[in-house]
């Protein structure tokens, strides 16, 4: 092991590719789907699609591991980050199945992904009305009847819920209680296939940005499923399950450790698009940034931009490093937190910057500056807000349990 | 293949530090702070752990292992110890690793011996001049060839003085181009003030002025072809962020420990948001940082030219460090504010990133 900042040759590979999709397939849609919210982009979904089965071993052999997963995900949001979320794929549920799930149920669920077939989506349900991060508070029940599940109860801010709730093959991970008495013991995880009956799709949230992404409510009644659809074990502890190996929780959990790094990645694509737009513009102006140039001469301008570079920097290398430890099978929890704590307000300022530095371009819905600075911000939002994930870094660099420090 | 894993060596040099700068350098910060003093027998010390030498070629009795990374990552373990005496322990670098980049047959044959043998022998580089408008690219200072000399005019800040010094080695520019030469201390000409600035107590630090001052052509740093003062410049830049991050280390666990044993209501104060926040936004900073100033390091390192890198990291590392040495005095409050509590000294010294260059080199 060496530090090294060199990408391994598939990763430039990869990056190149996913970068001339996010050019040619994304940026010339991008406009229209953000206007004619929650459409259905189908020539990206299909050709996405069709990639992910022809092309999906492309760039195998050395890579980066996670990092190239990173990587990929910056390229294709630097395109559009609400297109990025309508790829079909088993996104959020397909990480809940590959983290708590069976051998069994892994090639049940997932298999169909790499078929032939109709574009298929997964998601995952974890936050109602009345519980977000705090998903120990969740209200939605499950109670075995027979050899069935029964879950009800209401699933809102569900990314890819219509997709995953509506297409054939496709299906949605929904956190329930078994036991409400167990607190976060209790919690389980369910895979509902698409078209269940009693799930039910109400509605799509319209939003500040991503509007073409389907971030969906979706109420469960008397909704059953095969007992074997939980993913984990059936048995409730009621002690600390963080502490005690409970596959069902602590799996669900262990996604977040491996979904942040990728938000985080998603978050730099699009603080990228801004920054890169922006110097393209000052360039074309003639205003260059000058790195060799002492304080006292470096324009207001100037000072800005370098500071967004240096600010999406450290919030790339954050999520880099958080990729790697996975790789190196290290425990990351801390560190995914860090880097999607930094880079979703890291993006956050920088577009919100770069619309303030170009005026009347940056403000004007001609040009995709303004979106990506709605785009951004719910990088400091979803997967955990900008708050949560310092209460988990805070939590663990002073060594405090969820108890000692709320 | 992108990783962020020091090599084995490395970890163990990492190691062989910080537990140095713990238990050496941390118990005689507050005292070389107060004194004004560099401690003497700590530089011995740290001198014997072979930091710089390590790096020097082996033809002039160095370890031949040389690395901007490392070099980084020992400037954040000293530094994380106390900047003035990590600092001076760096002092060597400042002529050692110029005159191995660039130095002559000759230059290297009465240099780089001097910084590996049995003693610590402090170096010098003086690139900072006293105006706001310094440009470290682009010194005022000038060197101007008569004969076989070269004649040196202007001031410059902020230059390494300590004790045991014979030469410094003086940036100036001839017809233009930064070149750096060799200015014995007792140079007619030549004049040194003793310094007193905001922080960096413990390290002698002199204003210089030059008027006129001749050396022969042969102190010229790598002879008739010069040297790539540029490439010095950012080396400095990146040693910089890297201490900027040992002191904002130094702060952070500072903040961090206090807040956990500090009681208000019952509760340790770091049971609070406000509190627990703050600490946490510290140490996503600084590790953020000190990514930075790995890239630059390593793009060094492959040879390439790291301006841009060794910008933004210095950039970012300065603002961390004033920002969390800042936080930690806050955490600490009115006992932050006393110079019983090293928040004080950290906030004091991180403040002077902003204005420092090449104080020591990677």
């Amino acid at each position: 092991m060496t530090i090294s900042f060199e990408p391994a040759e598939n990763t430039t590979k990869a990056k190149a590719f996913f970068h001339q999709v996010a050019r040619e397939q994304m940026r010339p849609i991008s406009r229209k789907y953000d206007e004619q919210e929650h459409e259905m982009p189908w020539e990206f979904v299909r050709f996405m699609w069709d990639r992910g089965r022809h092309q999906g071993g492309s760039f195998e052999g050395p890579n980066d591991g996670f990092v190239q997963v990173c990587v990929q995900a910056e390229e294709l949001c630097w395109g559009d980050a609400g297109l990025y979320l309508r790829i079909p794929s088993p996104a959020l549920g397909g990480s809940a199945v590959a983290a708590a799930g069976t051998n069994d149920q892994k090639i049940k669920f997932l298999s169909p992904f790499r078929g032939d077939g109709e574009p298929k989506w997964g998601a995952m349900a974890i936050t109602e009305p009345n519980a977000g991060s705090d998903a120990a508070a969740i209200q939605t029940t499950a109670q075995l009847d027979g050899d069935e599940w029964v879950l009800n109860g209401t699933k809102i801010f569900c990314t890819a819920g219509e997709g995953a709730s509506t297409y054939p093959g496709g299906f949605v991970v929904v956190w329930a209680t078994v036991d409400k008495s167990a607190g976060r013991g209790g919690i389980k995880s369910f895979v509902v296939p698409a078209g269940t009956p009693g799930m039910k799709l109400v509605g799509l949230e319209k939003k500040l940005g991503i509007r073409v992404s389907d971030t969906a409510t979706l109420v469960l009644e008397n909704c059953r499923v095969p007992k074997e659809n939980l993913l984990g074990s059936a048995e409730v502890k009621k002690a600390d399950p963080t502490k005690t190996g409970d596959k069902g929780f602590k799996g669900a959990m262990a996604t977040f450790d491996a979904s942040r790094p990728i938000v985080a990645a998603m978050a730099v694509g699009v603080g990228r698009a801004a920054l890169d737009f922006l110097k393209e513009e000052l360039a074309r102006q003639g205003v260059t940034i000058r790195y060799d140039a002492p304080l006292h001469e470096r324009t207001q301008v100037e000072r800005d931009v370098i500071d967004m570079e240096a600010e999406l920097q450290a919030a790339r290398l954050l999520t880099w490093r958080a990729a790697k430890m996975m790789d190196h099978g290290k425990r990351n929890n801390l560190e995914a937190s860090m880097a999607k704590a930094k880079a979703g307000l890291a993006v956050t300022k920088i577009t919100q910057k770069a619309v303030e530095v170009l005026g009347p371009l940056g403000y004007s819905r001609k040009l995709l500056l303004e979106k990506w600075m709605r785009d951004a911000k719910i990088n400091d939002i979803y997967e955990g807000t900008q708050q949560i994930n310092q209460l988990i870094v805070a939590r663990r660099i002073l060594d405090y349990s969820s108890s000692l420090l709320r | 293949m992108i990783d962020f894993e020091p090599t084995e060596e490395q970890q163990l040099i990492v190691d062989t530090v910080r537990q140095f700068a713990a238990n050496e350098i941390r118990k005689e910060a507050r005292d070389a702070d107060e004194a004004c003093r560099l401690p003497a027998g700590v530089l011995q010390q740290a001198h014997e752990l072979g930091l710089t030498s390590n790096a020097l070629p082996e033809a002039y009795g160095g370890g031949g292992s040389r690395s901007a990374v490392t070099g980084a990552l020992i400037a954040e373990e000293l530094a994380y110890g106390d900047l003035s005496i990590a600092l001076g322990v760096l002092s060597p670098t400042l002529i050692a690793l110029p005159v191995s980049d660039f130095g002559t047959e000759e230059q290297r044959k009465k240099w780089l011996p001097r910084f590996t043998g049995d003693r610590f022998a402090p170096g010098s580089l003086a690139l900072v001049e006293p105006s706001y408008r310094a440009d470290a690219f682009r010194p005022t200072t000038t060197a101007r060839r008569e004969g076989a000399e070269y004649v040196l005019d202007g001031a410059k800040c902020l230059v390494p003085w300590q004790d045991g010094l014979q030469e410094v080695l003086v940036v100036a520019s001839e017809a233009g181009t930064a070149q750096a030469f060799f200015v014995p201390i007792a140079a007619p000409g030549l004049s040194a003030e003793r310094e007193k600035n905001l922080g960096l107590h413990a390290l002698p630090t002199a204003e210089l002025r030059l008027s006129g001052v001749r050396v022969p052509a042969s102190a010229k740093l790598g002879g008739d072809a010069g040297a790539d003062v540029r490439a010095l410049v950012n080396r400095g830049r990146v040693a910089l962020a890297a201490a900027a991050v040992g002191v904002a280390r130094a702060s952070f666990e500072l903040a961090r420990d206090y807040a956990k044993e500090r009681q208000t209501f019952g509760a340790p104060i770091a049971t609070r948001q406000s509190i627990a926040f703050k600490i946490a936004d510290m140490a996503i900073e600084i590790d953020g940082a000190r990514l930075l100033a790995w890239e630059a390091a390593w793009l060094l390192d492959q040879g390439k030219d790291a301006t841009r890198e060794a910008a933004l990291a210095k950039h970012q590392a300065q603002r961390v460090s004033l920002e969390v040495a800042d936080g930690a005095v806050q955490v600490f409050g009115g006992h932050g504010y006393t110079r019983e509590y090293l928040p004080e000294m950290h906030l004091r010294n991180a403040r002077g990133f902003a204005t420092f260059e090449a104080l020591s080199l990677v």
